[in-house]
């Protein structure tokens, strides 16, 4: 079952033929390539290759510089350092993979967004989903553990304020840190197995994306109208159109734009979003004025923080826990829970309309969601004085109000709007005629 | 104070409001670089000025142990020849850990760490300091004023307001650009603290720009091949990227006229 070309694959050489008995490769190729794709497919759908694409361009980057690196704490900085000076475009592959690791990330958010808005984790896609959510929790985590690597003074202090919030779970807390950390505090040991795991992880993201693509590769895209595209031949060709070549060249095309953006921040501004104190080499004994985590992290990083132990719900907690949870704990509950709620995602949505775009009510909840992520990501940056613990209290009490009541409380309330029949329909309304 | 907050950070959002100092780390002046911008570059004759203030000045306690003498022959650089870059080369001795003993330094070699404990090293204090990314932690300062550590490094060389304490046996002096407004660092550009080959003027606001210009690029030596390299990359792209648009325009333009038609006399 699944999507099928609409013609089966047919060897039509010698050698494609005597392939095709023994291993038909050339055959999952084409299946792949010229998968039926709804042909109402917007432009929030180009995110897929940009991830594509930057994964291998981030493998790429960080093998060479794997080559040059040494994972020692008297050696890491130095050999950074070193990349950047005296290894022939050493500059260019620590620029790329360091601002390669922001791309990443705002591709991966505005496709998780985008795959929020037009429902594509609904049912049969939740599988797709998860795994999606899945390779979302890997890539922070290795994210997280390549900024360890350069050992600047954030790299350390980040590591050990991250690696701390696993202290913070009751009673082996203190232990899972130590195991996690190969010893008391954050030193050698960490460094090396950060080195080995942010150089495995990346390879487990590539079997994870496998699993996705192959995955709504099964059930077929999602799409802007959240309508199926018709089973029988004729309909199916009415709603669809080959990957290859209309949505390979559409989505080279909207690579090449990102990219325009993408060098020039390499290019003219690439410390931009990197902390200037990292370019001071990690010191145990003297803990930066603001330690704050990358852009990326900054949504849950201020969630983590929203939590403090004047807030109701905090201390409710703590006197029904007889005080195990305390509010670091509770914190990082908060921290864990807000990705849980998007795991979760497809069970809390009751609403059976797929796309957004006919759900009146939702949209702009939604669209409140996104503001919400976009304030949450400014709190995590500042210091937690003045407005900002309340206004991440607020923030991060939306988050979770959105995914486990708003949602769940919508489907039942929320008259949709009337859907397009097909995907044909959706087409010649939005799209047709305006190639001209 | 919160109204003022909020007005502040609104109309920093509108990119309105002017180049603000750090929210914390004192005053930051916005000193004009030539290396400012995407098309900037180094100036030649301000990184040898800025070279010739670390080496008569600011050598005595900071070390730029990441740089080596060999690199101030690039040609993006200051550009010495190669008999300057030896001669500065052999003013320093290191350890030659093959004969175990100290030897002159050659141009392979690379500057020694701070004489002074106490001092930082200075390889990479320019890319170090560039932390207002202020206001409100937006970095608008430094997309539109074009604001990093080579500014912070002038305002605080120049920053001294000439009061003293003494805390501990140790003597701070007063700094409007320094973090906490007390720095262990004495003055230590005054004006005329060395005689420019070029004739420049040594003025203690020339001074501090032009050493901090040399040390933006003692952190950051490949920043024009870097931008260049920005430049094709960005012009390529932006070519490559047309020629997808057309293509792609041309490759669906069949499938959208065809429904049109079919519409039509449908």
């Amino acid at each position: 079952m699944g999507m099928q070309p609409y013609e089966p694959y047919q060897p039509k050489t010698r050698f494609g033929k005597w392939l095709h008995e023994r291993l038909p490769i050339v055959e999952l190729v084409y299946d792949t390539l010229m998968i039926p794709t709804p042909k109402n497919l917007n432009w929030m759908w180009i995110w897929g290759i940009v991830l594509a694409f930057t994964l291998a361009m981030q493998i790429a980057t960080g093998i060479a510089l794997a080559m040059h690196y040494k994972p020692d704490v008297g050696l890491a900085f130095a050999s950074v350092e070193k990349i950047m000076r005296d290894v022939n475009a050493g500059w260019a592959l620590r620029y790329f993979h360091a601002n390669g690791a922001s791309l990443f990330f705002f591709a991966v958010y505005l496709h998780i967004f985008r795959g929020i808005y037009y429902g594509s984790y609904k049912s049969p896609r939740e599988v797709t989903w998860i795994i999606g959510m899945l390779i979302y929790l890997v890539m922070m985590a290795t994210a997280f553990m390549g900024y360890v690597l350069p050992w600047g003074q954030m790299s350390f202090w980040g590591a050990t304020v991250i690696t701390g919030l696993f202290g913070a779970i009751p009673g082996i807390g203190d232990t899972i840190q130590t195991w996690l950390l190969g010893g008391p505090s954050v030193g050698d040991p960490t460094l090396n197995r950060f080195f080995a795991l942010h150089y495995l992880l990346p390879f487990v993201l590539v079997g994870l994306v496998i699993l996705h693509i192959w995955a709504f590769h099964h059930t077929g895209n999602n799409n802007p109208a959240g309508v199926d595209p018709r089973k029988d031949p004729d309909g199916l060709k009415k709603d669809t159109l080959p990957f290859w070549p209309y949505f390979v060249i559409k989505d080279l095309f909207a690579l090449a734009v990102v990219l325009v953006v993408f060098v020039a921040i390499v290019g003219f501004m690439p410390n931009y979003f990197g902390d200037p104190v990292n370019y001071e080499e990690a010191n145990p004994l003297k803990t930066p004025a603001h330690i704050v985590p990358e852009w990326y992290f900054l949504p849950f990083y201020a969630i983590l923080r929203a939590f403090t132990s004047d807030v109701w719900v905090v201390q409710f907690f703590n006197w029904i826990s007889g005080g195990i949870i305390d509010a670091k704990f509770f914190g990082v509950l908060a921290m864990f829970g807000a990705i849980i709620a998007l795991l979760l995602l497809p069970w809390l949505d009751t609403s059976r309309v797929r796309s957004g775009r006919y759900r009146p009510m939702f949209k702009w909840w939604f669209w409140l969601l996104v503001l919400d992520f976009v304030v949450l990501t400014w709190a995590g940056s500042q210091k937690p004085e003045g407005l900002v613990p309340t206004i991440s209290l607020i923030a991060a009490s939306y988050w979770f109000a959105f995914f486990f009541v708003i949602l769940p409380l919508l489907g039942l309330f929320e008259k949709p709007l009337s859907q397009p029949q097909t995907i044909e329909e959706d087409f010649e309304a939005h799209l047709a005629g305006k190639a001209e | 104070m919160k109204i003022r907050t909020v007005l502040i950070a609104g109309l920093a959002a509108l990119g309105l409001a002017a180049p603000l100092a750090a929210e914390e780390g004192g005053h930051v002046k916005d000193y004009a670089f030539s290396f400012e911008g995407p098309f900037g570059v180094y100036d030649q004759k301000q990184l040898r000025r800025g070279l010739q203030v670390y080496l008569e000045v600011c050598s005595a306690c900071h070390g730029l142990k990441y740089v080596p003498f060999r690199s101030l022959g690039d040609p993006d650089g200051p550009g010495l020849g190669e008999k300057a870059v030896k001669e500065i080369a052999a003013q320093y001795e290191v350890m030659d850990p093959d004969i175990g003993e100290m030897r002159a330094a050659r141009p392979s070699d690379y500057f020694p760490k701070s004489p002074n404990p106490k001092a930082p090293d200075l390889s990479l204090m320019a890319k170090a300091r560039a932390g207002f990314h202020g206001p409100m932690g937006l970095g608008i300062n430094q997309v539109i004023y074009g604001m990093g550590g080579a500014e912070y490094i002038a305002s605080l060389l120049t920053g001294f307001t000439g009061e003293e304490k003494e805390e501990a046996g140790q003597t701070f002096y007063e700094n409007k650009t320094f973090p906490v407004g007390w720095i262990a660092m004495p003055p230590v550009l005054t004006g005329d603290d060395v005689e420019y080959a070029d004739g420049t003027k040594a003025t203690a606001e020339q001074e501090a720009q032009d050493v901090a210009a040399f040390l933006m690029w003692a952190a950051e030596p490949k920043m024009m091949t870097r931008k260049r390299m920005g430049f094709v990359g960005v012009v390529y792209l932006a070519i490559l990227a047309s020629l997808l648009y057309l293509t792609n325009k041309t490759l669906w333009a069949a499938v959208k006229r065809r429904r049109e038609k079919a519409a039509a006399e449908g």
